[in-house]
């Protein structure tokens, strides 16, 4: 009888152990996932803003832009081949 | 008798009450059963269905980046307003400010919010500046959200539009490689669960469903440099002869990779409209041309393997046409009289092409011809690829035979004739051309090395004179390639348009390089010597000081030594001062 007695209360306790577990794990989860969106977002925007710079990049550098400038501002000529010296080594 | 019934009525009556009250709980736990048990998940959905939601996680489209890292085509987020139109239209009176914060017509959007007043979502705007989009959200109008979504920009605009294609408004590819690698760009969307208000504000984020997979990254082939030398010199060169398109496509010949593929006339991927649609189809892949003389290397090899003809053989085209049976004659427009095989390729004789060919089963040919990849796609992979057009060797009759020997009765790809070119640079084995980076597909024998090693020693004479490809050459280097001119074919007959070609190889010592310049209908000058092979040499000159080959034909060694006594010998002729005489190089029929 003593032991039916102790077995029951043993099992009882435990059922209630796990289910504050539960809650507890179930609050755990929402505090990770929204650490987790958080997180995310902020990998997300720093992504965009990267993308942003290469893409302005780009647009800066873009090749007819650059020979514009050269040509145009700066009075540069590519040299042609026969003022070309190769040097060998 | 009455004293005595009264208690067994209220007995009586106790029984009623409590059966009564027995079975109202009963039927109190039969629907709480009924309601928590049996229809459970009944309930429990429509529940849910009131204020759970599962979203979309957009995911942003990968990267293309050129052979060097350079971004080709970037998504970057844009905000677009969306409206519940139910719940707007309860707030009437708050229309006006939203329409001119979004700068909407009121009318046009009430009659838009009309037309939807059973839906919960219709876009008002899309792709906006996510600035702009937050001047209209601060508003706060009830039925009224925001929702993130992509814009694909491509900072080089036409100079690639064709390689790469496009996406459509909602960033999937419909063209090019944007279409070709859809599934690698596109990624996977997330799904994630959210409790939300009546009014589409997201009050508790549940669980993720999916995890979202962004796309990836796609590293191509194409050099932007080079690209953009091939573009500029290529539009350039349609201005100056009026022609209303052309091609170009550079092959690294050892591993096939395409370094740049452009074509005019092109269009401005950024800006989405009512552009021609024939302005955005990439010809050097989806367009094919006859490929004139061009071909007349690869006959040579059909000859050569034949073992019937060595490089020296004598070839007597005079009197410079040839008549077949059936009245069918073909004319080269000099008279070259008693040439060798090499001259048939320097002088591009019709006549010894077609000679030679007649000596030739039409088996052995067409095997030679499909072995260098013509009349079947190249395996690149692009959207639309042409896979030219090879006859079969059963309907080869003799004039058949003797015109697909010079480039007309079939038709090829751009790119066809690059790859074809490249296997001959390769010693004689041919490899799909890619368009990803370091994505080389293996090789295949198609010709004997020394074959190709001689036809490389023949194409070379045509950029020498007295070839006619002299405008190709390239200082300090060695250049071998073909000219080609053709007719523009029209049902059945040949049209007074005329198709400029060159294909070539450098540095010919060791080929790095192939190209293919195609030119449709120049104005008054026509020969592909005048039109193509310009193109082919300056863009092939920057190309090659772009990628360090070193020059494999130096006149003039500057010693690192000093040497006071030297004196610096000019470098050989630049090819501007060159004159070319194209006119006896071209066979084109009458």
């Amino acid at each position: 009888m003593i032991w039916r007695v102790l077995a029951l209360s043993v099992l009882l306790l435990a059922t209630l152990v796990t289910a504050i577990g539960v809650v507890y794990a179930r609050q755990q989860s929402r505090i990770a996932f929204v650490e987790l969106t958080r997180l995310g977002n902020e990998r997300d925007d720093l992504n965009f803003e990267f993308g942003r710079l290469q893409l302005e990049q780009a647009t800066w550098a873009e090749n007819n832009r650059v020979e514009q400038i050269a040509r145009g501002k700066l009075g540069m000529v590519s040299p042609s081949s026969s003022e070309t010296i190769v040097v060998k080594r | 008798m009455n004293e005595r019934v009264q208690p067994a009525n209220a007995r009586t009556r106790l029984y009623v009450v409590m059966a009564m009250l027995g079975l109202a709980s009963s039927a109190l736990v039969v629907r709480a059963v009924d309601l928590q048990v049996v229809r459970k998940g009944f309930y429990q959905e429509q529940g849910d269905a009131r204020y759970l939601r599962d979203l979309d996680i957009p995911v942003s489209r990968g990267t293309i980046f050129d052979r060097n890292g350079e971004p080709l085509a970037v998504s970057t987020p844009v905000e677009s307003i969306w409206a519940s139109p139910m719940a707007l239209l309860e707030h009437a009176d708050r229309i006006p400010e939203l329409a001119t914060a979004a700068g909407l017509d009121e009318d046009a959007l009430k009659q838009k919010l009309m037309a939807y007043s059973d839906k919960e979502f219709v876009y008002l705007k899309r792709h906006l500046n996510p600035d702009d989009a937050q001047v209209i959200l601060k508003l706060d109008i009830p039925g009224v959200a925001g929702q993130r979504e992509f814009r694909r920009y491509y900072p080089s605009g036409e100079v690639i539009g064709h390689v790469l294609g496009f996406t459509n408004i909602d960033d999937a590819g419909q063209e090019g490689l944007e279409l070709a690698f859809d599934q690698w760009l596109a990624g996977e969307k997330g799904i994630k669960r959210v409790i939300r208000d009546r009014l589409g504000h997201e009050v508790e984020n549940v669980e993720l469903v999916r995890e979202a997979k962004p796309g990836k990254d796609l590293t191509i082939s194409i050099d932007r440099r080079i690209q953009y030398l091939a573009y500029r010199e290529l539009k350039a060169a349609l201005t100056e002869h009026h022609a209303s398109s052309g091609s170009m496509v550079i092959l690294d010949v050892p591993t096939g990779e395409i370094l740049a593929m452009v074509n005019q006339p092109s269009f401005n991927p950024n800006a989405r409209g009512n552009v021609d649609p024939s302005y955005r189809r990439n010809r050097a892949a989806t367009d094919v041309v006859e490929p004139g003389s061009t071909m007349k290397a690869f006959t040579i090899s059909a000859a050569l393997e034949s073992g019937k003809w060595k490089a020296h053989t004598p070839v007597d085209t005079s009197p410079g046409s040839l008549t077949l049976a059936g009245g069918w004659t073909t004319h080269d427009v000099h008279n070259k009289g008693l040439i060798d095989v090499t001259g048939v390729i320097t002088y591009s004789s019709n006549v010894g092409a077609a000679k030679i060919a007649l000596t030739m089963t039409r088996d052995h040919m067409y095997d030679v011809f499909h072995r260098f990849g013509f009349g079947e796609v190249t395996g690149c992979g692009f959207p639309g690829e042409s896979p030219g057009n090879l006859p079969i060797a059963k309907s080869w009759g003799p004039v058949e035979q003797a015109t697909i020997a010079y480039g007309y009765g079939l038709s090829v790809t751009p790119l066809q004739l690059a790859q074809g070119y490249a296997a001959l640079a390769n010693e004689g084995r041919l490899r799909s051309p890619t368009f990803v980076r370091g994505a080389q597909s293996p090789d295949r024998a198609v010709i004997d090395p020394q074959i190709a090693a001689s036809l490389k020693t023949m194409l070379e004479t045509v950029v020498h004179p007295p070839g006619g490809g002299i405008k190709a050459s390239i200082t300090n280097y060695r250049v071998a390639g073909k000219t080609g001119t053709s007719r523009t074919a029209v049902g059945g007959g040949y049209q007074k348009k005329y198709v400029s070609l060159f294909a070539g190889m450098v540095p010919a010592s060791q080929p790095r390089l192939v190209g293919v310049v195609v030119i449709h209908d120049p104005q008054g000058a026509f020969y592909g010597a005048l039109v193509a092979a310009p193109v082919f040499g300056k863009v092939m000159e920057g190309a090659l000081r772009l990628l360090d080959v070193s020059p494999d034909d130096v006149q003039n060694w500057y010693t690192a030594t000093p040497d006071p006594a030297r004196t610096l010998q000019p470098a050989r002729q630049a090819p501007d001062g060159a004159t070319a005489e194209p006119d006896f190089a071209e066979g084109v029929p009458e």
